[in-house]
């Protein structure tokens, strides 16, 4: 028997998640075998290859929207967490402080020190850099470290007396040099193979060059070297290469009952700008009967322009005057995803390694299990 | 203070003055492009990672996964119960502070849950590509769109 084939608008039915003013309603996927009697819904890569779309909304180094349409949210979610946790990154993971004589206590700022991100020459980061291990019992520490893993940063600032300043300046900023610290302070020293890929413009430094790390006040200083090594955002935070990287679903709005006149203005401000939009009535629909624009030709009438802007705040639910009028939904199988880089990673080859990352997790897996014992 | 600038690794010396924290640079034969065995992709290959559970008979069976969690755990099982020979699946993370993840796998006659596991492998790679693929499509095409 072949399979019965649901109609089109039957799927795009099954495809929405209701939002109601205070429950939602569909919200697990139901393409399942056996979910729905005598329909197909195996798996089928053709059909996959078919269906699946990416829409590209902005693809810039540090920032990337674009829109997975067609996937399942348990296929969405993985990548989305791959992207946060387990594409490796560099962090400031060692400190060493010689002296420190700011009010910071010497942990408050290697923690500090930690969370700065750091960007550099992408080749030199992703390829060129490889793991730290730590050295095995009895070696001592430090012996694993070279310059094939490990980046050098140092920062080495006092705060002194400004003798041009006015008598009784109280500005910080006029009075003294050096009374703030800043992440630009953070200084780059290549050593080995890290002098010729990391060569000016490639150097390690951090992204943002104006992260307040400590102040100090005459006669304070700080003297410290840091270790940067690679890592994953599930072992610290300060690995992720992302910052953030999340999906939402797609809104829908559907205007079941006419919404006019001054009704339609309020309408439209019950969701952001763009969302909705105003069209005179026609004669046409003012003509037909029971279509509720009977003697309404000409009025303003609120239409649908752009629902991906709505943030689905449920306002327009809250009004009595749009009881019954208006639908509100999500589709479930488009995932809008924001990829922010943090600087190490352009944020589309970010993407695509979080595909890589999660291949290769299969692959080691199914070579596990082709090896397990019996 | 100048670091060494010299390019051959053997020669190059560590920058720093102070003892405690003195590097060398790595021994030659660590240079080996850009496969990187410390790294965590490369890593999960050397271990055995997966077991099943006692208690398993061939068409219905609980198989342990170390080092994995929802990230594979969730997409594993949507892909496995995509499968018409399969009855039912499921996973779960037993205890938050240990790093396991268990799939419960039943099969109708026919096929085995390893059988249903290993494709459920294979097809999630397959549609690792496949998003792949059409994702680079897509960024190529935004690209010479924006550009012309």
């Amino acid at each position: 028997m072949a399979p019965i084939q649901a109609s089109q608008a039957e799927l795009d039915r099954r495809k929405i998640v209701g939002i109601n003013a205070e429950i939602v309603t569909d919200v697990t996927s139901t393409d399942f075998p056996g979910h729905w009697p005598g329909e197909d819904h195996s798996w089928d890569i053709e059909k996959f290859k078919k269906n699946f779309q990416v829409k590209m909304y902005k693809n810039d180094k540090i920032e990337a929207n674009f829109s997975l349409v067609g996937i399942d949210a348990a296929v969405a979610n993985a990548l989305r967490r791959i992207l946060i946790s387990e594409i490796p990154s560099v962090a400031i993971e060692r400190v060493f402080i010689y002296n420190n004589s700011s009010v910071i206590q010497d942990e408050v700022l290697a923690a500090r020190l930690g969370l700065i991100p750091l960007k550099g020459s992408k080749a030199g980061i992703i390829d060129f850099l490889k793991w730290w291990t730590k050295p095995a019992e009895g070696e001592p520490e430090g012996s694993t470290s070279n310059d094939l893993n490990t980046i050098r940063l140092k920062l080495n600032v006092g705060c002194t007396r400004n003798k041009d300043a006015a008598p009784g300046e109280t500005d910080p900023f006029k009075a003294y040099h050096n009374a703030h610290i800043y992440a630009k302070d953070i200084e780059f020293v290549p050593f080995g193979h890290q002098v010729e890929i990391f060569g000016s413009e490639h150097a390690v430094v951090p992204t943002n060059p104006n992260i307040l790390i400590a102040k100090l006040r005459p006669g304070q200083c700080i003297d410290i070297e840091m270790d940067a090594i690679k890592g994953v955002g599930r072992d610290h935070a300060k690995y992720s290469p992302v910052a953030p990287a999340s999906y939402r679903l797609l809104p829908t709005i559907t205007i079941t009952q006419p919404i006019l006149g001054t009704d339609a203005e309020k309408f439209a401000r019950c969701f952001p700008q763009g969302v909705i939009g105003f069209e005179p009535v026609t004669k046409k629909e003012a003509k037909q009967k029971g279509s509720g624009y009977v003697g309404h030709e000409g009025e303003k009438k609120a239409v649908v322009l752009d629902a991906m802007k709505d943030t689905v705040s449920r306002e327009c639910l809250r009004h009595e005057e749009f009881q019954g009028k208006v639908k509100l939904g999500r589709v479930r199988d488009h995932f809008i995803f924001s990829v922010e880089s943090v600087g190490q990673w352009d944020s589309d080859v970010l993407f695509v390694e979080a595909v890589k990352s999660l291949k290769s997790k299969c692959e080691a897996l199914r070579q596990n299990l082709r090896n397990m014992p019996e | 203070m100048a670091p060494a600038k010299s390019t051959k690794a053997t020669e190059a010396t560590a920058p720093a003055e102070k003892a405690d924290t003195a590097m060398t640079d790595a021994p030659p034969d660590v240079r080996r492009g850009s496969f990187d065995e410390n790294s965590p992709r490369a890593l999960a290959f050397e271990k055995q990672r997966v077991r099943v559970l006692p208690g398993s008979s061939a068409t219905a069976a609980s198989f342990e996964f170390q080092e994995e969690d929802h990230t594979l755990g969730n997409a594993l099982r949507y892909i496995i119960m995509k499968n018409p020979e399969v009855e039912f699946c499921g996973y779960s993370i037993p205890h938050p502070s240990e790093e396991l993840m268990n799939i419960r796998i039943q099969t109708y006659e026919g096929t085995t849950a390893t059988e249903a596991l290993e494709k459920g492998l294979n097809d999630l790679m397959d549609l690792c590509d496949v998003v792949s693929d059409k994702f680079m499509t897509a960024a190529e095409q935004f690209a010479s769109k924006n550009q012309s």
